[in-house]
Order: C-alpha cells, then sequence, then structure tokens
C-alpha cells in the first residue's frame, strides 16, 4: 500500500468534513425517514395487494370480472378518454396564450388555472350540483329536455375535468417560459404558417412536459373520488367508477372485491410513477424546472 | 382581441388559444365556482354564519382545519428533512425512494384510505400492535391525522428538493470557516434559504388536506361532532336534499381556500423578492 492512500485512509477515518453532519446523526437520518415512509407508503401499498390475494388470486380476478366492476371499468376509462385531450388541448392553449403574448392580467388568468388545486373536490362537486342539478334555473331545463348532467356520465367529466384543470398547464408554462419565442419567431420569418409553427417547431420541444403532465393528469382523472363521489348519484353498474365502486364494494364489508379493484388501480399508480420517473430520468432537461433531480 | 395585448406580437394564434382558455376556464371552473357564490349571496352573509354556527358544522369545519394544519405541520419538518436526506446523503435505494415520494400524487385517494384503514384499524397490522400499547389509530382524530399526512407528503419535499441542490457548498464552508459549529450554520445559512420553498409546500399541503375527503372518510370513523370532517358533512347535507346547508359549508371552505391562495402568492412573491426564485 502506498503512502498517499495510507494518509488517505487515515484521514478518511478521522477527519469530517465541515459542511457534512456527523454520522452518526446521518444514521439516524436516513433510518428515521426511511422509516416514516416504509410505515406511510410502502406498508399501505403492500396491504392492498395482500388483502386483495387474501383468498387467492382466483376470487379476486373473479370480483373483477362481475358485471357491476366492469362497467365501473368502462366508466372510469371512458371519462379519462374524454378529459385527457380535452385538458390537454386547453393546457396548450393557455401556455400558448401566456407564454407567447404579453398582456393585462396574465397573474390573475394563472391564479384562475390554479384554483381547482386550492378548492376541496367535495365543494367542486358541490359547485356542479349547484350549477346542473335538477332544482337549478339551468339544470331543470337540461333534465326536461332529457340531457341530465347531474347523477350521469357529464358531471362525471365535468367533475374530474375540475380536478386536472391545472395539470397540463402548470407543466407546460414553465418549459415554454424557459424555451422562449425565438425558435418560433425564426419559423414565422422563413414563412411558415401558425400551424406548421406550432407542429414543426412548439410540439417537437414541449413534447415530454406534455406527455408528464398528461400522465399525472391521467392518474388524477382515473383515481378522482370527492368530486365525483358528489355528483355521480352512485347508481351501481351506470354512474359508479372504480374510485366509487371501491367504496360501495369496501361499506359493504366486501373486502377482497373491493381491494381487487384498488389493486388495480394501485397498479397504474405504480406505473404511471414509473414512467414519471423513467421521463425525468431521460429527459430531465426538457421538463419544468422543478422535476430536476 | 389582439388589442388586448401590452406588446404587439408577431405570433399567430392568440385569439384562439385565449378564446379555447376562456371557454374552458369559464364552463369548468368560473361558472361552477360562481354558482356557489351567486348561492351565497342570494342567502347572506348573515344567513351563512347562521348555518356555520350550529354545533355539528363549526365542529366538522374545525376539526378539518386543525387537523389539516398538525398535519402540513408535521408534513413541513418532515419534508424539510426528507429532501435534505435525498439531496445530500448517498444510501442504497435512494432513488426508489424519491420516486416513492410521489406516491400520494398517483395513488387514488380511495385506494390510499381504504388501505390505510386495513393497516391502522384495531386488526390491523399497525393497528394491533398500537392497541397493545393501549393506543386506538383508525376512528379517532389520530386516524385523520395520518391520512392527511399520507395526502400531502410530497409537497413540502418537492418544493424544497430543487432549492436543496441549487445550495452552493461554497456558502456553508464559508460559514464553517468563520467558526460556525455545524448546527449553527443549518440554522443561520441553510434554514433561511430553505424556508420560502417549505413555506410554499406547507401552503400547498394545507390546502389539499383540508379539502381532502377520499382517503379521511373510512379511516375517521365520522362520528357527528368528533371526528367527521366538514367536506363529509357537505356531502350528507347533500344527500338530505339540504342544498342551501351545503352551499353555506361549502363557501366558508372556498373562503378558507382563497384565503390560503392568497397567503401561496404572497409567500412566492416576497420568496422571489429575496432569493430570485422558488
Amino acid at each position: 500500500m502506498s503512502d498517499a492512500t495510507l494518509v488517505d485512509l487515515q484521514r478518511r477515518r478521522a477527519f469530517r468534513a465541515p459542511t457534512n453532519e456527523a454520522p452518526w446523526l446521518r444514521v439516524l437520518l436516513t433510518l428515521g425517514v426511511v422509516g416514516v415512509l416504509a410505515l406511510l407508503l410502502f406498508a399501505p401499498l403492500i396491504v392492498v395487494f395482500v388483502d386483495a390475494l387474501a383468498q387467492g388470486a382466483g376470487a379476486a380476478l373473479a370480483s373483477l370480472a362481475n358485471p357491476d366492476a366492469e362497467s365501473a371499468i368502462w366508466l372510469t376509462l371512458t371519462v379519462t378518454a374524454i378529459v385527457l385531450p380535452l385538458n390537454a388541448a386547453f393546457g396548450i392553449a393557455a401556455a400558448w396564450a401566456i407564454t407567447k403574448f404579453d398582456f393585462r392580467g396574465k397573474a390573475f388568468l394563472i391564479t384562475l388555472i390554479d384554483l381547482p388545486f386550492s378548492v376541496s373536490p367535495v365543494v367542486a362537486g358541490l359547485c356542479l350540483v349547484l350549477l346542473f342539478g335538477s332544482n337549478s334555473l339551468i339544470g331543470g331545463w337540461l333534465v326536461a329536455s332529457g340531457y341530465p348532467i347531474i347523477f350521469a356520465l357529464p358531471g362525471i367529466v365535468l367533475a374530474t375535468l375540475f380536478v386536472t384543470f391545472p395539470f397540463v398547464a402548470r407543466e407546460l408554462i414553465p418549459v415554454m417560459i424557459e424555451q422562449g419565442r425565438a425558435e418560433e419567431e425564426a419559423a414565422l420569418t422563413l414563412g411558415a404558417g401558425g400551424w406548421r409553427v406550432f407542429f414543426t417547431v412548439t410540439l417537437p420541444n414541449i413534447r415530454w412536459a406534455l406527455l408528464y403532465g398528461v400522465l399525472l393528469c391521467n392518474a388524477r382523472a382515473m383515481g378522482e373520488f370527492g368530486a365525483v363521489a358528489v355528483v355521480s348519484g352512485k347508481i351501481r353498474g351506470q354512474t359508479a367508477t372504480m374510485p366509487i365502486t371501491i367504496e360501495m364494494l369496501y361499506n359493504e364489508y366486501l373486502s377482497v372485491a373491493a381491494f381487487s379493484m384498488a389493486a388495480l388501480l394501485a397498479l397504474l399508480a405504480l406505473v404511471t410513477l414509473t414512467l414519471k420517473t423513467l421521463l425525468e430520468w431521460r429527459y430531465a432537461d426538457q421538463l419544468a424546472a422543478n422535476h430536476r433531480h | 382581441m389582439s388589442r388586448a395585448l401590452l406588446h404587439p406580437s408577431p405570433m399567430p394564434g392568440f385569439g384562439l388559444a385565449m378564446g379555447v382558455t376562456l371557454t374552458m376556464l369559464s364552463l369548468v371552473v368560473i361558472l361552477p365556482i360562481g354558482a356557489l357564490l351567486w348561492k351565497g349571496a342570494a342567502f347572506g352573509p348573515l344567513e351563512v354564519w347562521r348555518v356555520i354556527n350550529t354545533e355539528r358544522s363549526f365542529a366538522a369545519l374545525f376539526l378539518s382545519f386543525r387537523v389539516a394544519l398538525l398535519a402540513a405541520l408535521f408534513n413541513l419538518v418532515f419534508g424539510c428533512l426528507l429532501a435534505w436526506v435525498l439531496v445530500r446523503y448517498r444510501f442504497p435505494g435512494r432513488r426508489l425512494i424519491d420516486a416513492a415520494v410521489d406516491l400520494p400524487f398517483a395513488l387514488p385517494t380511495a385506494v390510499a384510505g381504504i388501505a390505510l384503514t386495513a393497516l391502522y384499524a384495531p386488526n390491523g397490522a399497525i393497528g394491533s400492535l398500537a392497541r397493545e400499547l393501549g393506543m386506538k389509530i383508525a376512528y379517532t382524530e389520530t386516524g385523520i391525522l395520518i391520512a392527511l399526512i399520507f395526502v400531502g407528503l410530497p409537497f413540502v419535499t418537492r418544493t424544497v428538493q430543487p432549492v436543496i441542490e441549487e445550495i452552493e457548498k461554497e456558502v456553508e464552508e464559508a460559514s464553517a470557516t468563520l467558526g460556525a459549529t455545524r448546527a449553527y450554520t443549518l440554522r443561520r445559512v441553510v434554514v433561511p434559504m430553505l424556508a420560502p420553498a417549505a413555506l410554499t409546500g406547507f401552503a400547498l399541503a394545507l390546502a389539499r388536506s383540508v379539502g381532502e375527503y377520499g382517503s379521511v372518510i373510512f379511516i375517521a370513523g365520522n362520528i357527528p361532532l368528533v371526528t367527521e370532517i366538514a367536506p363529509l358533512l357537505i356531502v350528507i347535507r347533500l344527500e338530505e336534499f339540504d342544498y342551501n346547508g351545503a352551499a353555506a359549508i361549502g363557501i366558508a371552505m372556498l373562503f378558507i381556500s382563497f384565503s390560503m391562495l392568497l397567503a401561496i402568492n404572497a409567500v412566492q412573491i416576497w420568496s422571489r423578492r429575496r432569493i430570485g426564485y422558488v
């Protein structure tokens, strides 16, 4: 062993950089936070799968093949399929208007877009019931004309749109501010039209951020409970989404069925987290600044 | 439309983009919230107060707000520690844990609710241990606290993490060379740099926790006056077709939410002025 490495080893043992915490404190802190996360995050996740498989995989799968369960899965997929494109279109439009132009009231507009994050989902559902419920002015007319909103698909879509509203816009705005307008302006001077600029210049620049936002939006849309619970009416086989079905099964003490449906959504959450992490590792430079690790 | 611009822009599509934005915003957010505010204006602040000022409504609002505040305070401290450990320390499984922090964002609240209840109920894995120690977690305020800590967990960590990454070690070294102990450096140099972002995360976690419904109702037990949260009381009033009662509690909650949004914005303006970014 050379003298240099020996000295190096000795120094490593005795010397602690003044910008580090004491070793015992580091170990204690690490174990502490990992312990809390184990109790709060990992244990519940494991419980979902353990309770779903409590009577074997056959019972779990059989409970998901039940017609009511199947209709809940279809309803959730339908709602998500409607909400995602609308939300993405809104997010792109809002980000375009906010980042490419200067206008009065921009800060106020951003505040309004962020508003749904500060409103309880239950209050969001309540607002929709007051606006479109059968004893309101608009709602009464819509029900009379045969287009009920509350206790029907449109209400569930509106409630889901409300709670997922800021997701895509929030993801795109910081990225588009950072990228500036120069590339689009160059394309314009070269004679490209508006849509061509968007599809060949802007969209390739924001595609991963857009995907990131849509991914988060998707997770929330499929899992939304509070807002949907208020407007859905919980009609089995018709307006019960997957989370609503979980609640109904759980309250009927059908533990395996409830946790099987929950396990399906937990799997979705795990897939979401995996894709999200992959996006963060692979395309960190093209996502909003606060996601860089 | 383009006359609304402060500076002329060669960019196309302002009218279309703004049109789509404002149409969606009005239909999805402004009209529904307007309906609630209209309802509140229609029967006046006194009437709203009369509804809220019943024992049950007041207990529910107070419970929601109090436990949410406790959960957000826990998350403020724990989130800073977690962010610090994730950025500064190296240990096996760090990246997995970093990715798992966002689980409460991805896991549907109803799933979290029944899972936490199964775990912390007196016959559950952790709940039975607690029972032997003479404690009851699920179906008490502690259960609500645990559910709210769960939903608010990622906020502070995710706002503080990028700030810790940006801290230059030289600042801490300078403090150390000037004779400060590690604890003093952390208290006087590091914590002030984290404070604005941590407060932003705190406010976000608080706003989320106050309105949380799905993960709480399973674990809370929902006993009126004791473990009945405000959002649940709104749902109960709606099921009784008592729209005025539901709207009054909703307005009270909206008022709290608006105040928090203002606080978040104030914090952000204040912190941007101090350190240039959040």
